[in-house]
């Protein structure tokens, strides 16, 4: 069972109380873009086999989507931030660095 | 290769069963082969082994990290239909469903394919509309199926419970020549074959890296060191992301973890499959007498081999309603895959942005119907660069936005 603290309530929920949103800080390209950018965005993902940046709402609590950074290949999880965000703040990158020091952002 | 026949048996218990040759070499890798296959599950073997039987290729090497069978096509619940929607589903998973029925003799292997039939529940009106369209569009296909009224649903399944509060059986989608077959004799037997016809399964070979030159391929560094080849298949299911990224290109896949699960042995009481998709489950009944329950996947990315206990219990909950006997049963084990799920839920078979590199993946949770289809169509394409079966299924349907969507009727897709 996955568990995650919810930045903004606080709560310590279970999966059963989140609903899971795919990898996060996705870049939108948009009108002027290329085919190959467009592409990129809607379907290509990194599906890593270790840390995974990802967005996740508390569906069945305060409602409010927040991101998270998670191994997938241990489910151990490392940090939960804001969702008002477009990359990992430091002290998540320096939480994973700690725990993964083999591990760096792209 | 020795055949094996009822006389074999006899000979061999006569001595002793003493004589039985091994089934498949474990040979040192060559510097450079033809194809390497990477992944030796059932799709990557069945590529070899069409490889070898349709096209003559044989300088063939299929490496595989762990033992062969012992990814997905070694977990799943074994279900084989072909009643999908679209025109190119249709096509490949019917190939792969008529190759069953003489894989056995094909192989000279047994892999007890059992056409028992499957029957897809329809538990809402819109499930009814649904199966409804689908067995119209089977039969344009050429694909036999039929929908059937919750009478004969009844005659087919005693023990299912016709009129639950929550979950009424309304109707069904009937393929009668669907079914099951032993999962790992699958493997086993494509993998005798392969090695029989000079190729080199390779287990316990890791492929750490893809190397190319001026856009083209040339070889993998595998932890039995680099092995070179002329063209590659990438077979590997699940790590078919992480395979790609050592590659340098991204797929549009995600990776997550399906269950399965089965209860302790039982007198017979169910002959045929039934799915009821709306509740995400679905059983059958192995020949050894456990009942072969599966959900549906969770939602996040995961590498583990491991599910969460909640959709076990979401998906038990609801076939009890269906099936209000279970509901006594112990559960013996459970256990989890790791699927490759793609947005229209169907699969890729395509060349790559790097020449000479091939991908067959993104079955999903639904693959192992599909495997000698799969093996024909894949096979051909990486021989001559193009197959009939597989045209529909590239990577580059996605930017132009012709997805073959299977994922109706809640998504589940086995
Ligand atoms: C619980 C469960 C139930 C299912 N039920 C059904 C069902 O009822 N009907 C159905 O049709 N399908 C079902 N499926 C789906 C089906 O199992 C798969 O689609 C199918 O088996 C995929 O076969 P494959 O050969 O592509 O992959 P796999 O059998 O997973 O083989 C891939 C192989 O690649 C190897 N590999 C990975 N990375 C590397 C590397 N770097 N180097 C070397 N080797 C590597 C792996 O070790 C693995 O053996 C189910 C799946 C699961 C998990
Ligand atoms: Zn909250």
């Amino acid at each position: 069972m996955l568990i995650l603290e919810c930045p903004y309530c606080g709560v310590t929920a279970d999966e059963t109380e989140l609903a899971a949103g795919g990898e996060a800080h996705l870049k939108r390209f948009g009108p002027g873009s290329s085919d190959e950018e467009f592409e990129g965005y809607l379907f290509h993902r990194q599906n890593p086999k270790g840390v995974h940046f990802e967005r996740w709402r508390h569906a069945n609590g305060c409602g409010k989507w927040f991101h998270a950074a998670r191994c997938t290949a241990s489910l151990e999880v490392f940090a939960t931030y804001t969702a008002q965000i477009a990359e990992p703040p430091a002290e998540v990158i320096a939480a994973i660095r700690a725990k993964r020091p083999d591990w760096s952002p792209e | 290769m020795r055949r094996y026949s009822a006389f074999a048996i006899a000979r061999e218990a006569a001595r002793y069963h003493q004589g039985w040759e091994r089934a498949w070499a474990a040979p040192e890798p060559k510097k450079h082969y033809d194809v390497i296959i990477v992944g030796a599950g059932g799709h990557g073997l069945a590529t070899a082994f069409y490889l070898g039987k349709n096209f003559g290729i044989t300088n063939v090497a299929v490496i595989e990290k762990g033992w062969l069978g012992g990814g997905n096509t070694g977990r799943n619940t074994t279900i084989i239909r072909s009643n999908y929607l679209q025109d190119p589903s249709a096509a490949i998973y019917e190939k792969a469903r008529s190759l069953y029925e003489t894989m056995s003799q094909d192989l000279n292997y047994n892999v007890m394919f059992s056409p028992r039939g499957v029957i897809m529940l329809a538990q809402t009106h819109h499930e009814v509309r649904g199966y409804q369209r689908t067995a119209h569009a089977n039969a344009l296909q050429g694909v036999k199926t039929e929908f059937i009224s919750p009478q004969r649903v009844k005659e087919l399944v005693p023990i299912i419970h016709l009129d639950g509060p929550r979950f009424p059986v309304l109707g069904g989608l009937w393929q009668d020549r669907g079914g099951t077959a032993r999962h790992d004799a699958v493997a086993w037997g494509y993998a005798r074959a392969c090695s029989d016809m000079g190729m080199d399964i390779l287990q316990k070979t890791e492929v750490t890296g893809v190397t190319s030159e001026g856009g083209k391929v040339t070889g993998v560094e595998t932890t039995r060191g680099f092995i070179g080849c002329t063209k590659l298949g990438m077979v590997v299911a699940g790590h078919c992301g992480v395979l790609a990224e050592k590659a340098g290109f991204r797929l549009p896949v995600e990776s997550v973890a399906l269950q399965a699960l089965v209860s302790e042995p039982i007198k017979p009481c169910m002959d045929v499959v039934v799915m009821a998709n709306t509740v995400h489950g679905y059983m059958s009944q192995s020949d050894k007498g456990e009942m072969v329950i599966g959900g549906g996947t969770d939602a996040y990315n995961n590498y583990t081999q491991r599910g969460s206990f909640h959709h076990i219990e979401e998906t038990v909950r609801a076939l009890i309603e269906t099936f209000p006997m279970i509901s006594r049963l112990k559960m013996l084990r459970q256990w989890g895959g790791i699927v490759d799920v793609t947005g229209d839920r169907s699969p890729i078979l395509s060349k790559t942005p790097i020449e000479g590199i091939f991908v067959n993946c993104g079955w999903g949770t639904g693959g192992f119907k599909a495997i000698p289809g799969s093996g024909w169509g894949f096979a051909e394409l990486v021989a001559k660069g193009q197959s009939p079966l597989t045209d529909a299924f590239g990577l580059n349907r996605f930017r132009e936005g012709r997805f073959i969507d299977e994922s109706v009727a809640a998504g589940v897709a086995h």
